[in-house]
């Protein structure tokens, strides 16, 4: 590929046109967070950040709009996504090391109805798992959105198909002669040599979380439970109202969404890699 | 003794939690939807104010409820209009980073994935003040810079589009963010199928004069068939369930003439503003029952496109 036809050079050009219309929105996510709400909806429109004393106004407008809650909500994100990822990682990794590893009665139609899960459509268990949440009285609580997907279906698959591929069964069988239970074989033998794919799920739990919102909005109905999501959701009043201050908005979406984005640049292979081992093949 | 024992029950211990929480957080919740489906409560007054009405609901949903009908028509003209062009544009893009690009195609890949990782309510709220219909910038864009340029002119609208305020462009706003979230998605599930295809296939090819056009026709198109579907599969599914899209676009009601007011947010909308618990699940079901037609008549077509 030393010679760059004109074919070439245009195709070139697509992708590039592309790849900006993914980035534009998010470009100006940030510029608006640090813009007043008449320069945000002025033409022409801003194109470069704004002034210090902007930043600080918009933050200041963020703290207003959440009653000063913004960083408790803030941590209770933080929370719920750092508890369903721990919790996730080990208990899928448990189900995924006892798939791989022992052949056991019933083994094959259980997987499959772990892998069947998967199709059923996430709508069909909206307005049930609302009304469970309100017997057992979960409502506002975080443990209503981790505690049910302790055990997620995906990365039982994702951990299943790791350790069948990195762990011989012989390394079992050595440590089973030296006294080790079978938990202990999984908490010292097998966890750590299986590092790479619990990062991946890990990765892939935690942004999951973080920016789930459908479940969210059903669960946290008071403002000092809420998420990032709602909070977003609650100040913007569905984007149709018109005496928000956009500028504290988008300083609010501007801190969700930023720090995700940052993670992913450093873990965009690892990441993509995961999602498409754990749905193309399922 | 105990040693045996333990190997012999530890991986159902393992594996217990996935089930045990699948039944009673999946399997439980959606045996007693069903129940609900067949009675008329608010949930408010709690289990006693359950009355059990028979098949009334599934018989006004059939007979009556023209806005569910409606929502369902709105749902899948969304769904069409933002499922298509995504996958239009994943698989030619994701050949052409697949044959084209060696040393960035992991940067190219992660620019378009990232909106992935973004999440629906914050870039929602963002392409809220993009389709501002006064001073948005999509609006600027058309009317100041498009609209200035010679011929182009003649078909660049003069007034500014209403993005969120016409029943016919709400559609289309709502498909602009679907499928600017979810095409990233489209092109690494191509672009892993295209990595499935055998290079010597392509070198064959080449040695036989193929363009790169007829390649893409005749080796890539085929071999990829599988990708494509289940890649459409997922679409399917979740286009006709979409829900957060519109409600932070256009709200509960979807907006002018409810255009933007797909299925799953008439449901919401029953169970939680209506508080008519027994219509929604029935509608729930339903819907469910649409989704599974739709994917065997998927099935059914690429089954077909196989055997010809």
């Amino acid at each position: 590929m030393s010679k760059i036809s004109p074919g070439t050079l245009g195709i070139y050009a697509l992708i590039a046109v592309g790849g900006l219309l993914m980035i534009v929105p998010l470009y100006f996510m940030v510029i608006f967070a640090t813009q007043s709400r008449a320069t945000i909806f002025s033409f022409p429109p801003p194109l470069l950040p704004g002034s210090f004393e902007q930043i600080v106004s918009n933050y200041n407008a963020l703290m207003e709009m959440s009653k000063g809650l913004f960083w408790r909500v803030f941590w209770n994100s933080f929370y719920l996504a750092g508890v369903a990822t721990v919790t996730t990682v080990f208990f899928s990794s448990l189900a995924g090391y006892g798939f791989a590893m022992y052949d056991f009665k019933g083994k094959n139609w259980l997987f499959n109805i772990v892998i069947a899960t998967q199709a059923i459509p996430s709508s069909l268990n909206l307005i049930p798992f609302y009304l469970v949440m309100n017997l057992i009285g979960w409502i506002n609580q975080p443990k209503a959105l981790w505690f049910p997907g302790i055990a997620s279906a995906f990365g039982i698959f994702l951990t299943r198909q790791y350790i069948q591929s990195a762990i011989p069964r012989e390394l079992l069988d050595a440590a089973r002669v030296d006294g080790c239970t079978e938990f202990g074989i999984f908490w010292r033998i097998v966890l750590p040599l299986i590092r790479p794919a619990l990062g991946t799920l890990g990765l892939i739990s935690f942004i999951g979380v973080w920016n789930e919102f459908v479940l969210q909005s059903l669960i946290f109905r008071n403002n000092e439970t809420r998420t990032l999501q709602t909070l977003i959701r609650a100040i913007s009043g569905g984007t149709t109202a018109t005496n928000v201050d956009y500028g504290g908005l988008m300083m609010g979406t501007a801190i969700t969404v930023l720090p995700l984005l940052l993670l992913f640049i450093f873990t965009s292979r690892q990441l993509i890699g995961g999602l498409t081992a754990g749905s193309v093949k399922s | 003794m105990y040693t045996r024992l333990q190997r012999t029950y530890a991986p159902y211990v393992f594996i217990s939690p996935f089930f045990l929480l699948f039944m009673f957080f999946g399997i439980f919740p959606m045996i007693f939807s069903i129940y609900v489906s067949l009675t008329s409560w608010d949930a408010v007054s709690g289990l006693g104010g359950m009355k059990f009405v028979g098949l009334d609901n599934y018989r006004f949903l059939f007979a009556e409820d023209t806005a569910f009908w409606n929502s369902v028509r709105q749902t899948a003209y969304i769904a069409l209009i933002s499922g298509l062009p995504q996958h239009l544009i994943a698989i030619p893009l994701a050949f052409m980073i697949h044959t084209g690009m060696k040393r960035m195609q992991g940067f190219v890949t992660a620019v378009y994935f990232a909106p992935f990782v973004t999440s629906v309510a914050a870039i929602a709220a963002v392409f809220g003040t993009l389709y501002s219909e006064r001073s948005g910038i999509l609006n600027w864009f058309i009317l100041e810079v498009l609209n200035k340029i010679p011929l182009l002119n003649l078909v660049i609208p003069d007034d500014p589009v209403r993005w969120l305020g016409d029943r016919h462009m709400i559609p289309i706003s709502i498909a602009i963010l679907v499928i600017w979230r979810f095409t990233g998605w489209n092109v690494v599930l191509y672009l892993a199928g295209l990595q499935a295809i055998p290079q010597d296939l392509y070198e064959a090819a080449e040695v036989d004069g193929a363009t790169t056009f007829e390649r893409f026709r005749y080796i890539t198109l085929p071999l990829l068939r599988p990708t494509m579907f289940t890649a459409v599969t997922f679409t399917i599914i979740g286009n006709m369930q979409l829900f957060a899209e519109p409600f932070l676009l256009v709200n509960t009601a979807g907006g002018t003439g409810n255009a933007g007011r797909t299925s799953v947010l008439y449901l919401w909308d029953n169970a939680f503003n209506n508080l008519l618990m027994g219509d929604a699940a029935t509608q729930t079901w339903v819907l469910f029952a649409i989704i599974i037609s739709l994917t065997a008549i998927n099935n059914f077509i690429f089954a077909k496109i196989r055997n010809d």
